[in-house]
């Protein structure tokens, strides 16, 4: 018996990309959303106009607010953040799995990102433009907001560099910049394929601006691998301290609740929970309405939902340990804090995010539920939603009730809290669809990569 | 002096065989020769000598700048220009400074890895020779081009292109300036 070797039959690894693609086809399959004449399919006209109406919206909503100020908004005292800063995390939360999949992904040599960074990439981009949306109209004054960097002004006055609400400031631009920058980078090339492609005098034109005049110089691929590297390099540590930079806006304040030690890890384990379900209900309609299976495969959603579902563990292991820090802590406030989230006037709202965080990713450790596009789609926004009520539960039910019970008050959303909303979700579609219209979904050339045909075979040499 | 032409260009059609080209190239004594294809090929920058490049350096300088930016624009406003004494903290609390010096370093150093790229690329160029081969839009979906340029001393229109005959390319054509 010891003599045999034992022989496992192991089942053929899900390939990354269906087989049979050639690096002219993929061009040409990926091109093609983007240089077609052809009207977009009906999915895209209305996930279009579904974020152009809703993005009217917003333009209203923003527009009542410079007029009438934010006295529009439910805020009231005690709690004078709460729709707001909770849209603020939650997208800027979203926007980190673009950052994870194109750079720690790099990092690590997972290829399967290749297919699914542009796009995870863009949402990035729109979704913190979007969160930026709401500590400036937070302001009061916002079109004030440039007081919030420092520059050398007649009033002789500067920034509180103490003040978490500053290092925000900082964190969120920086963000914003290096995503954007490293969103530039990785479409050059695909750029210059479309210049290339394109047969229309204006397309080529305007491909042909932002492309630079790629030519695809191995002296020029050379330094681009460098830098892509040192970018994610730099991404890295930069999307995770964002997170954190977010959550001491809450633990550098002494409010019960918030000032706690395990707020960063735990806010960059959510951010990258939800991220992920966001890039999950982006890809599944997109993949299916542009045919795009054969390069964003189940192989990839598994992998996503996998990802989804480890973040989403240590999302409600910090629940558990939220809780009993607030109990062993000794401290009245504390306890009475985490006891009011769990039974106060936010009760509903507590268990339904505890459902949405901590219960339902538990679905994803069954093949069947990780290989299923429609069930992982639903899953996906039962985590958005049970994301937002996580950030919406610790604001206000901690600003709502806290070391003083004679100034203790309820929130209440007024339609323009839910119109500012809902106006970003606009926001967010409209961009991103018209992302999907203009430019690659998909990053081309670094597909190309994956294909077998790109090894260079040395023993023909 | 003015080359009449910028130098002469194979057609292949897979990366190994670019790879090849290249090697063989290289082995017959060429240096100045750059070969353009739809995605990075790591043996490609071997076969080239290709692996040393200045950009490490440059992000390196931009986040030491970046860095020191960060921490001196705080020191600056909170020691001497704008003092708020907030609680009798000290007004030189660098524990607070570190977020902000963080963020610096890693923006500048990302810009200087971007525009670091484009400076050693030489981008933008809105033209280059190269174009002017018809079938070299192929250079970005899938075709695989190495130039030997006319710049290069062992150069020779009709040695060279005898030359890279031999390589077994789809098709050799000029690139005219």
């Amino acid at each position: 018996m010891a003599d045999e070797p034992q022989v496992i039959d192991k089942p053929a690894p899900k390939e990354i990309i269906a087989p049979g693609y050639t690096f002219g086809t993929v061009t040409d399959q990926i091109a093609a959303v983007v240089l077609t004449k052809k009207t977009p399919p009906l999915f895209w006209m209305g996930s279009f106009a579904v974020g152009f109406g809703l993005l009217l919206l917003f333009l209203l909503a923003v527009g009542v607010l410079f007029v009438r100020g934010l006295g529009i908004w439910g805020l009231r005292a005690p709690a004078m953040w709460a729709w707001d800063i909770t849209n603020f995390v939650w997208w800027v939360g979203i926007g980190h799995a673009g950052t994870l999949i194109s750079a720690i992904l790099l990092l690590l040599n997972q290829q399967w990102r290749n297919s699914i960074n542009r796009f995870a990439e863009a949402m990035t981009l729109f979704a913190v433009a979007c969160a930026g949306m709401f500590p400036v109209l937070h302001l009061g004054r916002p079109w004030l907001m440039y007081w919030l960097f420092p520059y050398p002004n007649s009033m002789a006055i500067e920034p509180n560099f103490r003040s978490p609400l500053v290092w925000d400031v900082f964190a969120v631009s920086t963000y914003a910049t290096v995503s954007l920058l490293f969103w530039y980078v990785g479409l050059m090339p695909d750029l210059a394929t479309l210049r290339d492609r394109a047969t229309d005098r204006f397309a080529k034109f305007s491909y042909g601006i932002m492309a630079m005049g790629w030519r695809g110089s191995a002296k020029h691929w050379a330094v681009y691998e460098t830098a892509s590297l040192l970018l994610a390099g730099l991404a890295t540590p930069l999307v995770l301290s964002v997170h954190t930079v977010v959550s001491f806006d809450f633990t550098i304040g002494i409010v019960p609740g918030w000032h706690s030690t395990f707020f960063p890890p735990y806010f960059v384990a959510g951010a990258i929970y939800s991220g992920f379900a966001m890039v999950l209900a982006l890809a599944i309609p997109l993949r299916s309405a542009y045919g795009l299976q054969g390069l964003i495969t189940d192989k990839h959603l598994d992998n996503a939902a996998k990802v989804m579902m480890a973040t989403g563990l240590i999302v409600g292991y910090s629940y558990i340990m939220e809780a009993f820090a607030g109990w062993y802590s000794g401290n009245v406030f504390e306890q009475a804090a985490i006891w009011n989230r769990m039974t106060g006037m936010y009760k509903y709202q507590y268990w339904t995010l505890i459902a949405c965080n901590v219960i339902a990713p538990n679905a994803l450790w069954f093949k069947k539920v990780r290989s299923s596009p429609v069930i992982l789609f639903i899953w996906s926004i039962i985590v958005l939603i049970g994301m937002w009520l996580e950030r919406f539960v610790i604001i206000v039910a901690s600003l709502s009730q806290d070391n003083l019970p004679s100034s203790w008050g309820r929130f209440e959303a007024t339609r323009w809290d839910v119109a500012t909303y809902l106006g970003t979700i606009g926001l967010f579609l409209f961009l991103f669809f018209l992302f999907i219209r203009l430019l690659p979904m998909i990053s081309i050339f670094e597909v190309r990569t994956l294909l077998p045909q790109a090894k260079v075979k040395e023993d023909e040499a | 002096m003015v080359k009449p032409i910028y130098g002469v260009m194979a057609e292949f059609e897979t990366p190994t065989a670019l790879v090849n080209a290249a090697r063989a190239a290289r082995e017959k004594g060429y240096r100045k020769l750059d070969a353009y294809s739809p995605f990075p090929i790591e043996e490609l920058s071997d076969a080239l000598h290709l692996h040393k490049n200045m950009l490490p350096l440059i992000v390196l300088i931009g986040g030491i700048i970046g860095g020191i930016t960060g921490y001196l624009l705080q020191y600056y406003i909170t020691v001497y220009q704008y003092p708020l004494n907030i609680g009798g903290r000290p007004l030189h609390s660098w524990p607070a400074y570190i977020i902000i010096t963080f963020e610096l370093t890693i923006l500048f150093a990302s810009l200087s890895a971007v525009f670091g790229l484009l400076a050693l690329c030489g981008l933008p160029m809105p033209y280059h020779p190269t174009f002017n081969v018809p079938r070299f839009a192929l250079a970005s979906r899938n075709r695989f081009f190495l130039c030997i340029e006319s710049t290069d001393p062992l150069f020779d229109h009709n040695k060279t292109c005898e030359f890279l005959e031999t390589l077994e390319p789809r098709e050799v054509s000029e690139v005219a300036h």
